[in-house]
């Protein structure tokens, strides 16, 4: 009802002027009343949300207390009291945070012991991949699979090209040199890469009718899951050597990426049998039917299902990788946490641990966090039950 | 037309003649048996080519294989040990030291984290706006960190920042926190202590059987019986009444700052605290998610059903959510229990004596006997993963709803 057809309902005011009348509506005519001001706008909202009995009152101070505990010194500590101009540790001389230490060491940070002047090559790569990425991030643009395939097998090949150099009149850089986030973001991609397709067709391997390879996979992906990333990484640095014939040497980091690997497959299988488990019967039943051989089946009608699936549990693995991939440290590799605990050893520059380690943290949560955030997105916009 | 015609080219001349054989290469079951004995043929191969590999490196290189190592005495002392070790001991009697150490950081690890993690996934959950932010900030930030550096941040600008003992920071004038560790009062058990754990146990065994006979009971009569409160008020009173009797024979002896540490009590050094600190928090905020994702996959249909068949709001909890939130905390959360466990082998990056220092560290660099090294230290934790998760799958098979 509008308020019109209320007000002409109404006994007409003026005729009752004076007298008293207790009911100056017809029964279910009265115009809805405002509700009543304490539970509208910032009151209302400040009542049911952190008043509204006791106990949430009690919490709702608790919470408080517990921001007044830990926010002020923070800020003060990281913002307001931090120095940020100078260049060595004596202009570090206020309480708060000593950002003066990133800046010194912000490029080996970054890039490790890259040379200076081969920088370009890096930057290069990561303006590719970033352009790259956000073309596939973004939704509802044509050709994604052709710029898919480019990241996937192009773009690794010119960026392994750009990175190590030796040839195209590009000098040399050995792998001893590469660190920072730089290597970090070396080690994920690689794991993330080669980690896919592996994991893919060790799912389908433990969900294969064969026996034997069904078995395979199994002791593949429970050998894989059931160690600790360190471990595997202590083997791929000290036995990987024993493995291989006289002569052959692999280079530390190689052998690091593949320790990472082939742990990630082993979680990226698990992740996709999730998948496969998950597409009924029936469409197995359909596609064998339709007289399709078994790779067409699983290429054309499973996987894709299968996949779309699971991207957010795929997300969530490469968040998970992301962040195991700073385990490298412990063999001796300078990836961004290597290299953050690297410039705290620094004679000059003593006791600054809580600012590197924040730093490095920043820059690992803004990584996983996107990741977190766009895996998210993609799990409401797969959505497709009710 | 072309197509007709090829078709009838393509059937069988006469019915006479035997029907062509199909070739072997399109059964499915011979086209099976022969892939698997390709890839079981290639991975035999390959393992044939790693162990060669592998004896003749080693024996260029002149190690000696086999277990024999583990008698050897190890030559090297630890810092921190639940049982007795001296350097005299062998390298069996160290590297049970370093299970041992590992298991007690996942011990404790999984029981605070459970806590921890309990209360933020509640409070995640909170009609209290503040509340529920709070903890999604929480959960937002700890989860996005790298456990290795939440680690080193705790060990390296945390706990070895802190003062030395002569300015270390009391709490409750008993426990006291510097840059050796974290002293505690130790409990000094009397003679006749012995009756209080006895006596829980009692209890716990009583409270089981009460609830059996309270359950065949209703069953039987419908009559009920406060099987919780009482089961409760057994477990707490049984030990208490034996310590009143006994008068409470346990005593604390305290630390105390003499010369330039502390003597007397527990001191637990920083490595573990860190560790357990790092462990704990980090772990707890995955636990928080799953205990939501558990508490919200029970559906609002539920509770209002439970209502509209008269239970009370406590009985509903207990009887209709929990149950069924359990059915789907239960998997992930033994994970995360695993994922602890795991992960407690990054002790070896801030030198906590775990498994992995003292076996794939100090003991592979002793011995150079790096298949057996690792390969015993993978066993282990292979070993714990498989069992849990075998315990889990039955459970899983247990718990698992049965449907028409």
């Amino acid at each position: 009802m509008t308020d019109k057809t209320v007000d002409a309902h109404r006994i007409d005011p003026p005729s009752l002027a004076g007298t008293y009348n207790p009911r100056p509506y017809e029964p279910g005519t009265h115009p809805d009343l405002p509700p009543p001001g304490n539970t509208i706008g910032l009151q209302g909202w400040l009542r049911q949300n952190l008043f509204s009995s006791p106990l949430n009152t009690l919490a709702t101070l608790v919470g408080l207390y517990l921001i007044w505990l830990t926010l002020p010194p923070l800020l003060s500590w990281a913002i307001f009291d931090a120095d940020w101009r100078g260049s060595t540790a004596e202009d570090c001389s206020s309480d708060g945070a000593c950002w003066v230490f990133i800046q010194t060491w912000f490029k080996q940070l970054m890039y490790g012991r890259y040379p200076d002047e081969e920088l370009w090559r890096i930057n290069l790569s990561y303006l590719i991949g970033a352009i790259g990425i956000g073309y596939l991030v973004i939704p509802d643009l044509p050709r994604k699979p052709w710029v898919g395939a480019f990241m996937l097998i192009v773009f690794p090949a010119i960026a392994l090209e750009l990175f190590t150099g030796g040839e195209f009149g590009l000098p040399a850089v050995e792998t001893a040199r590469w660190g920072g986030l730089f290597l970090t973001l070396v080690v994920a991609s690689v794991g993330i890469v080669f980690s896919l397709p592996l994991g893919v067709l060790l799912a389908l391997g433990r969900r294969s009718d064969m026996p034997i390879i069904r078995a395979i996979s199994v002791a593949f992906i429970e050998f894989w899951r059931g160690v600790p990333l360190i471990t595997v990484l202590f083997m791929a640095s000290v036995m990987f050597p024993l493995f291989m014939p006289e002569g052959v040497n692999f280079d530390k980091l190689l052998r690091a990426l593949f320790g990472v690997m082939l742990f990630a497959s082993a979680y990226m299988a698990e992740v996709v049998r999730g998948g496969l488990q998950a597409i009924p019967k029936g469409q197995y039943e359909a596609a064998e039917s339709l007289g399709l051989s078994y790779w067409k089946m699983m290429g054309l009608i499973i996987l894709p299902q299968a996949l779309k699936m699971v991207i957010p549990g795929i997300v969530n693995t490469f968040i998970g990788l992301f962040k195991d991939t700073t385990l490298v440290s412990i063999i001796g590799l300078f990836d961004l946490l290597g290299m953050a605990q690297a410039a705290l050893t620094n004679p000059d520059w003593p006791g600054y641990a809580a600012e590197s380690y924040v730093f490095a943290g920043l820059v690992f949560w803004v990584f996983c966090f996107a990741m977190s955030r766009y895996s998210q997105y993609l799990e409401r916009k797969l959505h497709t039950g009710h | 037309m072309a197509e007709t015609s090829d078709v009838a080219s393509r059937r069988p001349p006469s019915p006479d003649a035997p029907p062509a054989r199909p070739s072997r290469w399109n059964d499915p079951n011979f086209r099976a048996l022969v892939f698997q004995g390709i890839t079981l043929g290639g991975v035999i191969l390959f393992a044939i080519f790693l162990v060669n590999n592998t004896m003749a490196n080693l024996e260029r290189q002149g190690i000696a294989s086999g277990f024999g190592f583990l008698d050897d005495t190890a030559g090297f002392s630890i810092g921190t040990s639940l049982i007795p070790y001296q350097e005299e001991n062998s390298y069996g009697r160290a590297f049970l030291v370093g299970l041992l150490n590992t298991l007690l950081v996942s011990v404790i690890g999984v029981v605070l984290a459970t806590l921890m993690g309990f209360i933020v996934g509640v409070a995640r959950l909170s009609k209290n706006w503040l509340i529920s932010q709070i903890a999604m900030v929480y959960v937002e930030v700890i989860r996005n960190l790298p456990l290795l550096l939440q680690l080193f941040f705790w060990y390296f600008a945390v706990l070895r920042a802190l003062p030395s003992p002569r300015d270390s920071i009391p709490l409750w004038e008993s426990f006291f926190l510097n840059n050796r560790g974290f002293s505690v009062p130790r409990p000094l058990p009397e003679a006749d202590f012995w009756l209080i754990p006895v006596a829980l146990l009692v209890a716990i065994a009583a409270s089981f059987l009460v609830a059996r006979t309270a359950k065949r009971r209703q069953d039987l009569t419908g009559e009920q019986f406060p099987v919780l409160s009482a089961n409760i008020g057994m477990i707490i009173g049984l030990p208490l009444l034996a310590a009143v009797l006994t008068g409470f024979p346990l005593h604390w002896e305290y630390p105390e700052l003499r010369g330039f540490n502390f003597q007397g009590g527990i001191t637990l050094i920083p490595e573990l605290v860190s560790l357990v600190l790092a462990l704990t928090i980090y772990t707890a905020s995955f636990i928080a998610e799953i205990v939501r994702a558990g508490i919200l996959s029970v559906s609002k249909g539920q509770t209002e059903a439970a209502y509209s068949v008269g239970l009370q709001p406590g009985l509903t909890l207990r009887k209709v959510i929990i149950p069924q939130a359990l059915r789907v905390i239960i998997p992930p959360l033994t994970s995360q229990y695993l994922n602890l466990t795991k992960n407690s082998s990054l002790a070896a990056a801030i030198a906590y004596p775990d498994l992995v220092l003292i076996f794939a560290g100090i003991t592979l660099n002793q011995t150079g006997q790096a298949v057996e090294v690792i390969g015993i230290t993978m066993a282990v934790y292979l070993t714990i993963s498989l069992s849990i998760s075998f315990f889990m799958n039955v459970y899983n098979k247990r718990m698992a709803l049965v449907e028409r």
